[in-house]
């Protein structure tokens, strides 16, 4: 077996990148993440890689979406407010459906908020964000391994469905280090037709384009593209089952506050009350079946959020509000206490929502 | 199953963060599993730093401590702010040389170590923390001393080799410190 | 019979959709003809724009791209950062280049990103019917500028190879103007050496070419093409204003 070694989460990104063939970099400093980004300036020279810092979050979304375009595997990592500023690329990348790996180590907001950690960009990761009719998957790692399992996971979709891959992460698992194993594994390599190569005279040209003026044309695509997704949300949803067997209570929480989460759920389970926790590891596509179960077995649900509610609609929804479910959150950047979710369990355990 | 949860807390600049890295560096080598949690933020220096490192013989849940079984405090407001977290049979080291005021629960073990004096005197001014370390190392014997030189090897960049010694050197002197 | 004159086979065969008078079509051909002249069209990749180059893409012949509003040097930055040994251009307005995109303008120049810019400059926002310009001259008349271009109040146009002639970072700026046959020559050869600096590895060169908008400027085709003469140049005085290697072979 490969070496346990010691990484920062933000780290073990990048080393996954590079791992998983990725050559270019091009990003923006800000706060939790910019290991990322030194990691990659130290390491891409060395490899023959291309770091680059651009003047912006801005030009470095469409640095990606020119790299994509050219067909390499590409990324870019910030943090909330930076993300904000990507959308309008990320928009333009999904409708001209190239694929990319883009990092969100979220911090609080709105505005510019704090730097500590949180998961209020929820909404904006999986509802949208940008502008049009799109959609990104999105991976919410809760462990520096997973930091590093699902970069090399988030190329691969790209890749292989042509769009976005976000990865969630917030500034504790950027920040915290674990042991982490890297396996030696060749990174998959996907063809791309469509790639901005140069012609060679021997073949028509290839575009790449997010304008359609004809609106029928532009029904189709977003048709199509909605087929794409289709497949998606069949083929990639991916979720943790924790004590789940014979829980009345479903705790659903992703991140962080899964492992905040998981405390608590021990600690409950030591007084006797039969709760279990999901823990979506795609927020896009949702673990809609692990809830639609739980919906039909458990008596309530608790979801455990480092914003205001946001994944809280979504448990609503795929639970088709069967069951009651309670809120236990913080936001701002500060993280509930395993003591917090004991309580919320407890109030879920008598009925009080 | 055994989980340790140490939070070590003082200035920024007394290497909060490294004597933490150091820990779970350790916690690793004897196969346990581990999580490293600094602060972050801007007051890199000078500032008050805190790390959180979980020493576990099962996966480690949230790497956040609320309620330490270690508290290592390197000056006065960390010790006060965390005092009560500390857990009933729990452990408090105390740099004694920075912190003049004791640690009035009686059911914690204090510890306490003039470390920075100590540092100051052997003229390794900077390691005052691997003092505490070394003496933190000495009472928990499932971490094991042995290795240490090991672990500094891992963590000493080859940029600053002549550190290397150093650091063993404040190991040693706090396994060997009486308290 | 020799053919002495025929469409440069960097242009593909749709028919452009710019108004009548427009000199977009006689620029697109000066690029389509020096891409032929070097051989690059194979290996040419350009990133159209927003605004009324937006289709560009169906223009050239080579692979394109289209990028967000004012992206287009950021854009080309990633494709030849990946693709060094392909020839990548941007064909860029002044709102796109010098409004919304000053930025990365600025800072690809900065960086001598080795990329070649056609910068057309005709003082108006066309695609979205005549709005003012970073570029329009003081006083100048448009839809939100009704009452002439008031400096006081919006400021001054921007004169963009001025200003990144005063940057270290890029190879080469030069202003040309294709409003009479001369100049449409000479705008050639700027366009030519701008593609051969990138080909050389010199790196950023900018050509800002002068260009006429009859339909928002409510004037005649050729009424615009004085007006050029008149009112633009003045302002856009033509000329090289960086040319790194000149500078040091003299």
């Amino acid at each position: 077996m490969a070496e346990r070694i010691l990484m920062k989460g933000n780290e073990a990104i990048a080393e996954a990148a590079i791992r998983a063939g990725c050559r270019h970099y091009f990003g923006y400093p800000i706060t939790p993440q910019t290991e990322i980004a030194a990691y990659m300036a130290k390491k891409m020279p060395k490899i023959g890689g291309v770091f680059l810092q651009a003047e912006s979050e801005i030009a470095s979304i469409n640095m990606v979406y020119g790299a994509s375009a050219a067909g390499m595997r590409v990324m870019t990592s910030s943090s909330s407010p930076g993300i904000s500023l990507k959308t309008e690329g990320l928009s333009y990348i999904a409708g001209s459906d190239v694929p990319a790996l883009v990092v969100n180590v979220q911090r609080g907001g709105p505005g510019l908020g704090g730097i500590q950690p949180s998961q209020s960009d929820y909404f904006q990761a999986v509802k949208g964000g940008g502008h049009g009719d799109y959609r990104m998957i999105v991976l919410a790692p809760a462990s520096v391994q997973e930091m590093a399992s699902l970069t090399i996971k988030g190329f691969d979709l790209a890749d292989k469905y042509c769009m976005t891959s976000m990865i969630l992460a917030d500034g504790t698992i950027g920040q915290m280090m674990e042991p982490i194993v890297f396996e030696d594994e060749e990174p998959k390599t996907y063809e791309k037709p469509w790639a901005l190569t140069g012609t060679e005279c021997k073949r028509p040209h290839n575009i790449i384009n997010s304008l359609y003026l004809k609106p029928d044309e532009l029904e189709k695509k977003n048709f199509e593209r909605y087929e794409k997704y289709k497949l998606v949300e069949e083929n990639e949803p991916m979720w943790e089952e924790y004590m789940m067997e014979d829980a009345e209570i479903c705790v659903v929480a992703f991140g962080i506050a899964s492992r905040v989460a998981k405390n608590a759920v021990v600690a409950a389970r030591n007084e006797g009350i039969k709760v279990g926790l999901i823990r979506p590891i795609t927020l896009w596509p949702f673990p809609k079946e692990a809830i639609s179960a739980a919906a039909d077995k458990v008596k309530s649900f608790v979801s455990v959020e480092l914003n205001m509610g946001q994944m809280i609609e979504d448990v609503r929804l795929y639970s088709q509000c069967k069951k009651p479910v309670a809120l236990c959150n913080r936001t701002g950047g500060m993280i509930p206490s395993p003591d917090q979710v004991l309580e919320s369990i407890h109030k879920a355990e008598k009925g009080e929502f | 199953m055994k989980t340790t949860q140490i939070l070590i807390a003082g200035f920024g600049g007394q290497g909060i963060l490294f004597s933490g890295k150091f820990l779970a560096y350790k916690g690793l080598m004897e196969d346990y599993q581990v999580s490293w949690l600094p602060s972050y933020g801007p007051e890199m220096r000078g500032g008050t730093a805190n790390c959180n490192v979980i020493i576990s013989e099962s996966p480690v849940g949230s790497p956040i401590i609320t309620t330490p079984d270690v508290l290592i405090a390197m000056n006065t407001p960390s010790l006060q702010k965390y005092v009560d977290t500390v857990v009933s049979g729990g452990q408090i080291y105390v740099d004694s040389s920075l912190i003049d005021v004791k640690v009035e629960r009686k059911d914690v073990e204090a510890f306490y170590i003039p470390a920075t004096q100590m540092a100051k005197d052997a003229g390794i001014t900077t390691l005052a923390n691997m003092i505490i370390v070394g003496h933190l190392l000495e009472n928990h014997p499932e971490l094991s001393f042995d290795g240490t030189a090991d672990v500094v090897e891992k963590l000493v960049p080859p940029k600053k080799a002549a550190l290397k010694e150093l650091n063993i050197k404040a190991l040693n002197m706090g396994k060997d410190y009486k308290n | 019979m020799a053919t002495v004159f025929e469409k440069p086979k960097s242009l593909t065969n749709a028919p452009f959709h710019y108004c009548p008078g427009c000199p977009h079509g006689i620029i697109h051909r000066l690029v389509a003809e020096v891409m032929d002249e070097l051989g690059i069209e194979g290996k040419a990749i350009g990133v159209a724009p927003v605004g009324c180059a937006v289709m560009a893409y169906d223009y050239f012949a080579c692979d394109m791209i289209e990028a967000p509003h004012g992206r287009a040097p950021a854009v080309a930055t990633g494709i030849k950062r990946c693709r060094p040994e392909n020839v990548v251009f941007t064909y860029q307005g002044d709102g796109d280049l010098a409004s919304i995109g000053m930025a990365e303008t600025v800072h690809s120049a900065a960086r001598n990103e080795n990329i070649t810019v056609i910068f057309v400059n005709n003082a108006i926002y066309g695609m979205t019917g005549g709005q003012m310009a970073p570029t329009s001259l003081p006083g100048q008349v448009t839809q939100t500028s009704p009452y002439g271009r008031d400096v006081n109040h919006c400021g001054w146009p921007i004169k963009v190879s001025e200003m990144l002639a005063t940057l270290e970072g890029p190879e080469y700026i030069a202003r040309v103007a294709v409003n009479n046959v001369k100049n449409v020559k000479n705008a050639k050869k700027a366009i030519k050496k701008a593609f051969e600096n990138q080909i050389a590895g010199k790196g950023f060169s900018l050509v800002e070419v002068v260009s006429a908008c009859p339909t928002n400027w409510g004037m005649t085709p050729e009424a615009a093409l004085k007006w050029v003469e008149s009112d633009m140049l003045p302002y856009y005085p033509i000329g090289v204003y960086k040319d790194r290697s000149a500078k040091e072979e003299e």
